[in-house]
């Protein structure tokens, strides 16, 4: 490369060391230090409290319902959209970026105004004891809502990218929709897809906009742990807050880690995915 | 919606299904915000929306997206940079922190980033002597916002340097031209449309981000609060309405100022050709 | 193709239905198992008393253990008292509310939700615990913040939470506006400008009266904090007496919390028997004991004497005698277009 610019070479290399050193390390580093700032006993105390552990349990139940039908539809709008042209497919797949677009907040109120006590649809569930908003399924469907994108997003570029030649073989020796597709298409998405629920699954556990919006924020039962965590920031509880946030930080190394080691492994599929748009 | 002569299956029940899901998830809920909206009256929305503290709010949201992202953008074409033309020590450990900011929950970071810059804060002790305040002000959600905004620049530019053609960049180097003078008039251009998208994208997330900026920020109307939190005020109140036409406000706003950059970032492809 | 194509859509459909169905379900049972048994119970409170109610729930529970021979789950809901009100008529499943103001549970009365002679099923009116208004400074009390008048002083920044949501901030309104009145002898007028003036001093209302204490103690937002004693109290034992002081005004305002059973929750959940005994308790030497422990002023004559030395006393009018009741003071002062509106104007 540029060998004989130097010096340069130096200041930019410092430069984004530094930057990524304030803006990226400090808040991450700062999350472990004040959680363990009273020591490892109180770190474990504040962890095996019941409320934590409620919003533990919540936000995995959460994710666990939303991950697999956002990758349900996320195999399914690959499909149509990355091996099919139609008129409106742009339209379609901006409709399934749009998600991105709009403000978790915005989310959470679109949500109440449909399932909300005097919404579309509220009404009607109340009267037959369901209720949405205030409780867990509204915070479900929250989370869909801001999850929704991640898996499509990551299989109709590669779907485009990999072509239909290996599916238009097997459609022509007779195989069916689903035999193809776990036959031949998934195996071959399937590191996208791993990616795309990487994706999608860190984003369910730490949402907060949205799901604040829609949940009854009563601990123990209807916070998540980011919701718990400013429950607990905003009651005079700083170190226990930064404890449970202390998790998600940890999963969230952890996902960089996943993500970093099928970037590695799978470079080529997956820098389809990356020239198409960011992420 | 057939596509001709294509003998893939699965088309029809795919499609339906997206754009019932779609359908339902996506637009009935937009569609009724949209209707409630409208169901103000054109008077009633302007009521509201014309409100001093609605206003300065959205000046508020508007100016500290811009800002954020300019730095975003200036930083990440540096690190993007680095990332793909240098190697030095630590630089996959660096290339995997990028998206940290995609990876942690908003709410971490809020007071990850709230804690850093308080009066008492590692940063926050430093800049006090100097006058600088950064915990609870507007530049609070400055920072909040370039955090988030960052792997979006970066992952946009990136691509687009990795596919330069070296050959330019040697030519220059070759007729005598400066580092700078090379980066100016051969590179950037070429990078052009890649950093107008990811400035694009860190604009349109900074404008709608919650979670990392109502710890750190003020939260004075007016003076350091931010739309989506006005939001969130006036659906405690249960004033749906407010909310409702606040919320329409912004994602007008939000989809003119996305679709001014994404016609800058044309007439800039257009011209360099 | 077509052959083809339809056995695999109704087969694909099915699946589709199935997932959704499952999916549905469990959300529904999701949404219905949690706080489904009798034996838990969820207290819709207000902000302040996040530290009342930790310390109180293991006490009932024991209590309860003991007595009935059944364990219990208690959950407590906080929020601006305003909100809390809304927040139960709109569909939280509280079986009890443990609210700032006598108004809030009316509202929750009004909308069927609890019998209309609520107060009369308890103790004075229905309010275990009193608090009162006063200012909380920095310490040292660098802006020499005395009393009410020094409030509009140009220098002085107020906090004090959104009378629209917040419990704590009506009773601070009311509390400056009965002051004005014995100041400037009965002229609404006058009492008018200095309610005026006082909302100008106010750089942002925070939705509940925990926000706005967090906002001047973490925050470091204003000048002085207008809040109940039992806050004020609690800012200075956590941030350390080294941050904050006390200043008592001259007149203040008798805060009476009441408590209430949600009738219509406790009778689809078939947990009044418990939501009942939990309210009765509070009134329980025991619990008075932990409920001065936590700053409110208790009703039990015995324990206020043991706590005489935490609370001075203060010259104190009440809503009811002042005001002649919330309902009044509601619609005088906080409905849309009553003092408060026309003094401060639209928005917030």
């Amino acid at each position: 490369m540029s060998r004989r610019h130097g010096w340069q070479r130096s200041v930019l290399i410092a430069t984004a060391i530094v930057f990524v050193l304030l803006f990226l390390i400090l808040p991450l580093a700062v999350v472990f230090l004040d959680a363990l700032a009273a020591g490892l006993h109180a770190y474990a105390a504040a962890l095996v409290e019941p409320d934590v552990r409620a919003a533990i349990e919540l936000t995995l139940l959460i994710a666990a319902i939303t991950v697999p039908m956002n990758l349900v539809f996320g195999i399914l709008a690959g499909w149509c959209v990355g091996r099919f042209r139609f008129p409106g497919r742009n339209l379609l797949i901006t409709l399934i970026d749009l998600p991105f677009s709009i403000s978790p907040v915005i989310a959470g109120l679109i949500l109440i105004l449909v399932f909300g006590g005097n919404g579309l649809v509220g009404g009607f569930l109340a009267a037959h004891g369901i209720r949405v908003i205030f409780a867990v399924p509204g915070m479900v469907l929250a989370t869909i809502f801001v999850t929704f994108p991640f898996v499509a997003r990551e299989l109709i570029p590669l779907a485009e990218e990999q072509g239909n030649e290996e599916e238009e073989a097997a459609a022509m020796f007779g195989a069916s929709f689903l035999q193809i597709l776990r036959h031949v298409s998934l195996p071959r998405l399937r590191w996208g897809l791993l990616y795309g629920v990487v994706l999608c699954n860190a984003r369910a556990l730490g949402e907060f906009g949205a799901v604040s919006v829609v949940s009854g924020r009563i601990p123990g039962q209807t916070n998540t742990l980011p919701l718990e965590v400013q429950t607990l920031y905003d009651g005079y509880q700083v170190q226990a807050a930064f404890a449970a946030a202390s998790l998600l930080a940890l999963f969230a190394v952890l996902t960089l880690m996943m993500k970093g080691a099928l970037e590695r492994r799978h470079r080529d599929e997956l820098r389809a995915l990356r020239r198409v748009r960011a992420l | 919606m057939r596509p001709r002569r294509s003998i893939l299956p699965g088309f029809a029940p795919t499609l339906s299904a997206s754009i019932a899901w779609l359908g339902v998830l996506i637009l009935l809920p937009l569609a009724l915000m949209i209707h409630v909206a409208l169901g103000l009256g054109w008077r009633g929305f302007w009521t509201i929306v014309m409100q001093p503290r609605v206003l300065g709010d959205l000046r508020v949201s508007v100016e500290s997206a811009l800002l954020a992202a300019a730095v975003d953008t200036v930083f990440g074409v540096i690190i993007a940079w680095v990332l793909v033309r240098y190697s030095f020590p630590l630089r996959r450990v660096v290339d995997g922190l990028i998206d940290l900011p995609f990876a942690l929950p908003t709410a971490i970071a809020g007071i990850a980033l709230s804690a850093l810059y308080a009066p008492r804060g590692w940063i926050g002790r430093t800049l006090a002597p100097l006058g600088v305040h950064v915990a609870y002000t507007r530049w609070g959600i400055v920072v909040a916002l370039i955090f988030v905004g960052l792997p979006f620049v970066v992952r946009a530019v990136e691509p687009a340097i990795e596919e330069l053609e070296v050959e330019q960049e040697e030519a220059a180097d070759l007729l005598g031209a400066a580092a700078v003078q090379s980066f100016r008039h051969v590179i950037l251009p070429a990078l052009v449309p890649a950093i107008m998208t990811g400035f694009a994208m860190a604009l349109a997330r900074a404008l709608g981000e919650y979670g990392s900026v109502i710890f750190i920020a003020g939260n004075k109307p007016m003076v350091s609060e931010i739309v989506p939190l006005l939001i969130v005020t006036e659906l405690e109140q249960f004033n749906f309405e407010g909310a409702t036409a606040i919320a329409t406000l912004m994602l007008a706003v939000s989809f003119a100022l996305l679709l001014l950059v994404n016609l800058l970032r044309g007439r800039l492809v257009r011209s360099d050709v | 193709m077509d052959e083809r194509s339809t056995p695999t859509w109704h087969a694909c459909g099915r699946r589709t239905l199935l997932a959704a169905g499952a999916a549905t379900g469990a959300m529904a049972f999701a949404g219905r198992a949690r706080g489904a048994e009798p034996g838990t119970l969820l207290n819709a409170s207000y902000s302040t008393t996040v530290e009342l109610f930790r310390a109180y729930d293991p006490l009932f529970a024991a209590h309860w253990q003991k007595t009935e021979g059944r364990h219990v789950s208690l959950r407590d809901s906080h929020g601006g008292s305003g909100a809390q009100a809304r927040a139960v008529i709109e569909g939280l499943p509280a079986d009890v509310v443990t609210l700032a103001l006598a108004y809030d549970i009316d509202a929750i009365a009004t909308a069927g939700l609890i019998a209309p002679d609520w107060a009369s099923r308890l103790p004075f009116d229905s309010s275990p615990y009193t608090s009162a208004i006063v200012f909380l400074v920095r310490k040292g009390n660098p802006r020499q913040i005395r009393d009410w008048p020094d409030l509009i002083r140009n220098d002085v920044s107020v906090v004090t939470p959104n009378p629209k949501t917040s419990g704590g901030a009506r009773y601070n309104i009311l509390a400056a506006w009965a002051w004005a009145m014995v100041a400037y002898q009965e002229d609404a007028a006058k009492a008018r400008s200095y309610l005026r003036a006082l909302l100008k001093r106010v750089p942002v209302f925070d939705p509940s009266a925990r926000t706005a204490t967090l906002a001047f103690t973490r925050r470091d937002l204003g000048d002085v904090l207008i809040a109940w004693e039992s806050e004020a109290y609690l800012a200075i034992k956590e941030a350390g007496a080294a941050s904050f002081e006390m200043v008592t005004p001259s007149l203040s305002l008798l805060a009476e919390p009441p408590v209430a059973v949600v009738d219509k929750v406790v009778d689809r959940r078939g947990s009044r028997a418990v939501a009942k005994a939990y309210l009765e308790y509070l009134y329980a030497p025991e619990a008075q004991d932990v409920v001065a422990r936590n700053f409110f002023r208790p009703r039990d004559r015995n324990v206020a004497t043991r706590y005489a030395a935490q609370f001075e006393p203060l010259k104190l009018v009440t809503v009811k005698g002042f005001f002649g009741g919330w309902q009044k003071a509601e619609k005088r002062f906080f409905a849309d277009g009553g003092i408060f509106d026309q003094v401060y104007g639209h928005g917030d």
